[in-house]
């Protein structure tokens, strides 16, 4: 078995002769990304995405009571994420529950975010971040950590700045961003990040495999043009689930009549003589021999 | 399934409505929510299928792997269901190993397939005593709006009829479709004082005194049943809630077996 994964190891090329990779990919490029807000009825928040063959669910609770109680902070929220995997959203059916890669990812998105949510606002609480891997395709981290954004924006919990996150690797010996299960099997590094977009501050970096420094740079550089793209999904994501028409603003309340134009003008003059302008000082005032 | 309160208000008024044969969404009392169901969601299983019961959403996946038969069936595929109820899904729900309304929800949806014989377990069978496939019925709840056992049940039967098995990546022949033979419905019914209603909604399933889950196959044949909560049922409830069931049943099968 190890031999036969070895040998297609060798064997496969990720890299086309022209330079585009397997999915018809230039270097530089994302992969497909869609997202939506507000999905789910319960949850305070949600945001639903596709990047790629990847499907995430995201939900936020909260702030809400902080359990179990000993965690409470009392001076600020906490903020707790969960992210999961369903057993069938990969290849070989993966055990329900929580594994050792799934609590150091929940933990490092929890830590992202914390340095977003106004935490100060809410003491004793706790703000629930849920991350459904619904379909599996490489990135899940990314594309959990984005859609949990939307949802976070949704829930109404006051941020600085969406979080926004994107991966690159080395492929071939190729910078790369957003690999694809293919090209994160087999390739040579994978290194996912996570950035506030409006400061730059970068709040999650993960990096597996080898990389010169002159290619992390590399790397870097595309993540970060990848989450200024990424920016613009999420906010136009809740765009669409907030943006009200005039039509809609009309339907909803009609504006009141306004009042005939006389009387108008009799309000203005009321005003007039509610308010009468203060006299001119005495010309005299300024003494004899003025100013 | 939760421990969240309905308001004295609500109660009173989903008791009156139905008194006079209504109820708070404007369907009639033996009349399920609608049903909307996406075959293949999931391409990462062998079968999928995410379904909507009025706002109760559903992701249900196949996973097929090779395995040891159970000894006293040594030809036939063998059959494991789970539920997770994922916090995601409910203020309710919290992360950890599955609480008993979980594991009950799991048997009962397990049963109606189980006991119905949807899938010929026997056509399962690689190598008697040693080999068969394993069908993994993994059913993720999302969003939880009541009635959770008849929208996990019409998950797990729309995906089990869309499932491949993947013979070939094991080297044992060409692909082929589970061999779904019959086609189990559940409905479940509930209680709230003397007033029996159909596929409760939220608020309705948290003030009911009792629950029945009826599965019923083509014929109209009671396949599983499965009655919750802590009230009774006379026997002639019991009876009506059968011939409901029967009749909800075949309004719903020809969506479940749609292609």
């Amino acid at each position: 078995m190890m031999e036969d994964i070895e040998h297609i190891e060798k064997e496969m090329k990720l890299i086309n002769a022209d330079g585009s990779r397997l999915d018809g990919r230039k270097p530089d490029e994302l992969r497909p990304v869609r997202i939506e807000a507000g999905v789910l009825r319960r949850a305070d928040g949600s945001a639903y995405i596709e990047w790629g063959g990847n499907k995430v669910l995201a939900a936020v609770y909260g702030p809400r009571e902080a359990h179990p109680r000993h965690l409470q902070d009392p001076a600020r929220a906490l903020v707790q994420c969960r992210y999961n995997m369903a057993p069938f959203s990969v290849s070989d059916r993966k055990r329900p529950g929580p594994d050792r890669r799934s609590v150091e990812i929940s933990k490092v998105i929890s830590e992202a975010f914390s340095s977003v949510v106004f935490k100060e606002q809410f003491p004793r609480t706790s703000v629930d971040i849920f991350i459904e891997v619904l379909q599996a395709d490489a990135g899940t981290r990314c594309a959990g950590l984005t859609a949990a954004s939307v949802a976070l924006a949704d829930a109404g919990v006051p941020m600085r700045d969406l979080v926004t996150s994107c991966a690159s690797g080395k492929i071939d010996g190729v910078v790369c961003l957003d690999l694809n299960k293919e090209e994160d099997n087999f390739g040579d590094a994978d290194c996912p990040m996570a950035i506030v977009p409006r400061t730059g501050e970068i709040v999650l970096l993960q990096m597996d495999g080898h990389l010169t420094f002159d290619e992390f740079q590399k790397a870097m550089v595309l993540s970060i043009g990848a989450a200024t793209r990424l920016y613009e999904l999420q906010r136009d994501a809740l765009r669409r689930r907030y943006s009200v028409t005039l039509e809609d603003i009309l339907k909803e309340s009609p504006p009141a009549r306004a009042p005939p134009a006389r009387e108008l003008d009799q309000e203005l003059d009321r005003d007039r003589e509610v308010e009468p302008e203060p006299p001119l000082p005495p010309e005299d005032d300024f003494g004899a021999e003025g100013i | 399934m939760s421990e969240e309160v309905v308001s004295e208000l609500m109660r009173a008024h989903v008791y009156r409505l139905a008194s006079s044969g209504q109820r708070v969404d404007g369907r009639g009392l033996d009349e399920p929510r609608k049903v909307t169901l996406v075959r293949s969601f999931v391409n990462t299983a062998e079968g999928s299928a995410r379904v909507k019961l009025g706002n109760t959403d559903v992701l249900v996946g196949i996973k097929m792997s090779v395995g040891a038969p159970y000894p006293d069936t040594p030809n036939t595929g063998v059959l494991s269901t789970s539920v997770e109820l994922i916090p995601m899904a409910s203020p309710t729900f919290e992360a950890g190993p599955p609480r008993p309304d979980a594991i009950e929800l799991a048997r009962v949806v397990d049963r109606g397939i189980r006991e119905s014989k949807m899938v010929n377990t026997e056509k399962l069978c690689i190598t008697p005593k040693e080999k068969v496939w394993i069908m993994f019925i993994d059913i993720h709840v999302l969003d939880f709006d009541g009635n959770l056992f008849d929208a996990c049940s019409y998950g797990a039967v729309a995906a089990l009829a869309s499932t491949i098995v993947p013979a070939k990546v094991q080297g044992l022949g060409e692909d082929f479709p589970l061999a779904v033979e019959h086609w189990p419905v559940s409905v479940t019914t509930v209680k709230i004082k003397d007033i029996l209603l159909v596929d409760p909604s939220l608020d309705e399933e948290r003030m009911a005194d009792a629950r029945l889950t009826v599965t019923t196959d083509e014929n109209g044949d009671i396949r599983a049943m499965q009655k919750g909560l802590r009230g009774s049922f006379s026997y002639d409830e019991v009876k009506r809630i059968i011939e409901t069931s029967q009749r909800v049943g075949r309004g719903i099968r020809p969506l479940l077996q749609s292609p």
